[in-house]
């Protein structure tokens, strides 16, 4: 039981909901998308600067619970970098591991980036947290396709 | 202490054997025993004793049909059984008699019945309605909703650090504009019980109806209409121990008289043709459609098994645990209770310095320990008090110190586990 808890909140979750890495607004992002949970009120805005079809950078503001932090910080060093198919792809694949027992993963990530996905992968033992988990990673989504906001509802 | 009193005193225990879902564990895994279940999550749901689900299965197995429509003997012992929980509701409230008693499905349901049938009807464009701040969703969206239709105000009652109603803001609130207060009889989320018959004395002066939303009220302790000269009170079946999918509206005679339907359908009309329609008089009128049979059964039961208890003596068990809790949990470092009115009813919500309630509600839960984390269907009071989302405790006749015990002990956990 304290097992799936620890799996949960592994040490390198922890630190990233305590010290949130790129939680800023960048002066020159050209996309932005809110994310909300409005069970819980947690809420996020996501930052992206593309340049060139590149996310040049990526940023978070908001407040929200461990998991959600953590999964929104760890995001934007997965995404940064990255073409705007390559973030795209890794939505996916971050989305499968937390909501499916055998995920189908899009062909073409690395297993360093999958190793690192896979830290927040805890979170399908418990079905209630997993929107906190994919939050910013849904607003992330939202704001590669230019829409405004991710909705509400979305798992 | 002598055996008399020993007998006198509430066995919390043999309450709780009352209740078969309290002897349960959960998180049981593979080979591995599960932690025994620490249910403080009364205030959004309370479990069901035995006989009130009894009474639902032998009404079920023996008497059901459905009612007022029947000339047959099981439509009439249905409706006996059904009309016999109407008088005890209204004894139960002591309301002057039934038929100031209407079945719904919901006090959410019911308060949408005031704000579209009276509200509607009675108010226009500029007409305020005043609120309080501490308000559910559920008393507070049907008044938005009739806003944007009638253009109504909505005029808002603050309160204090404490959670107490700011009864000064509320008089100088009070206008010729008011053609409506509706406010909360006691607080889901501070648990602060307003002083309802000064709120009702206040208002009447200038001959302002009051709703009171009483949902959490009617639970922990004893309400009666008359004493607070209530206009309408709202309460739901499922928090006093009863049955999900039923609430009660009790509104005072003249003015449900004076109200049109809510829904159309069956067991409201007089008679029916094409040309036009006309309708029963309360509270018919406002029970469209085939009810809620077998939840109104149980909730009858609901309301023998408190009063069989003795609601003083519940009222009197849950303050002690209240007073246990609050103690306890005030020592817990970096815990910060919100709402400390005085005379609260037995809800504890708290922030927990470092660490989000939704990151505390998954690892108490480990242990065993449910209880509500969020905003609690009360948004605009989360906001009032800078804490955005916190965890609440709400306390019923079957809790024990031992379970309040269990929450500050899973707290400690929550803080090993945050380092906070």
């Amino acid at each position: 039981m304290m097992d799936d808890l620890r799996e949960l909140y592994q040490e390198v979750i922890l630190d990233h909901g305590k010290h949130p890495r790129n939680f800023r607004h960048p002066d020159d992002a050209n996309r932005e998308a809110k994310g909300e949970n409005p069970m819980c009120g947690d809420r996020f805005m996501v930052y992206l600067t593309l340049k060139d079809g590149v996310v040049d950078d990526v940023a978070f503001q908001g407040r929200g619970c461990a998991i959600s932090t953590a999964s929104a910080s760890m995001m934007t060093e997965l995404v940064h970098g990255k073409t705007a198919a390559e973030a795209e792809k890794l939505f996916h694949a971050f989305h499968e591991l937390c909501t499916q027992d055998e995920p189908d993963i899009p062909e073409g990530v690395d297993d360093e980036t999958m190793e690192k996905l896979m830290v927040m992968s805890g979170v399908r033992q418990f079905p209630v947290r997993v929107k906190c988990a994919t939050l910013a990673w849904h607003a992330m989504n939202a704001a590669l396709h230019g829409e405004a906001a991710a909705s509400s509802d979305q798992y | 202490m002598s055996d008399a009193i020993l007998n006198q005193a509430y066995d919390v225990q043999r309450v709780r054997e009352d209740f078969p879902i309290l002897a349960r564990s959960v998180h049981a895994r593979k080979g591995k025993p599960g932690k025994p279940l620490v249910y403080l999550d009364s205030g959004a749901s309370a479990q069901k004793p035995r006989q009130v689900i009894q009474a639902m299965t032998r009404f079920l197995e023996e008497d059901y049909s459905n009612i007022h429509r029947g000339v047959h003997f099981l439509s009439q012992t249905a409706t006996d059984q059904f009309e016999a929980v109407r008088s005890k509701v209204a004894r139960f409230l002591n309301a002057p008699n039934d038929r100031c008693i209407v079945f719904t499905r919901s006090s959410t349901e019911a308060i949408n019945l005031v704000a579209s049938s009276y509200g509607r009807t009675f108010l226009t464009e500029g007409d305020e309605v005043i609120l309080s701040i501490m308000e559910h969703h559920a008393n507070i969206v049907p008044w938005q909703l009739l806003q944007a239709e009638k253009k109504i105000v909505i005029k808002v009652v603050p309160c204090d650090e404490d959670g107490v109603l700011d009864m000064d803001a509320y008089k100088n609130l009070l206008s010729d504009r008011t053609k409506l207060v509706a406010i909360t009889h006691c607080s889901n989320v501070l648990g602060t019980v307003t002083p309802a018959k000064t709120i009702a004395k206040l208002a009447h002066e200038r001959g302002v109806p009051v709703l009171f939303d009483g949902s959490q009220a009617v639970v922990h302790g004893t309400v009666d209409v008359q004493d607070i000269d209530a206009d309408f009170y709202v309460f739901t079946a499922h928090k006093l121990y009863g049955p999900t999918g039923l609430g009660v509206l009790y509104g005072k005679y003249d003015l449900l008289k004076k109200m049109p339907p809510y829904q159309g359908g069956g067991d409201m009309i007089e008679s029916v043709t094409f040309e036009g329609t006309t309708f029963k008089a309360p509270p018919s009128r406002f029970e469209a459609g085939t009810p809620p049979i077998t939840e109104v059964i149980g909730l009858g039961a609901a309301i023998d098994y408190v009063e069989a208890l003795g609601r003083d003596a519940i009222a009197a068990h849950e303050h002690d645990l209240l007073q246990y809790a609050t103690q306890q949990l005030s020592q817990v470092e970096g815990l910060r209770i919100v709402g400390t009115a005085p005379g609260k009813g037995p809800i504890v919500s708290f922030a927990l310095e470092g660490v989000h309630p939704h990151d505390v509600g998954t690892i108490v839960d480990q242990y065993g320990v449910a209880v509500r984390v969020g905003r609690h269907c009360a948004e605009p009071l989360a906001e009032r008090f800078g804490v955005g989302p916190t965890v609440r405790a709400s306390f019923g006749l079957y809790n024990t110190r031992e379970e309040a015990d269990a929450l500050v002990q899973s707290l400690q956990a929550v803080k090993e586990f945050f380092g906070a």
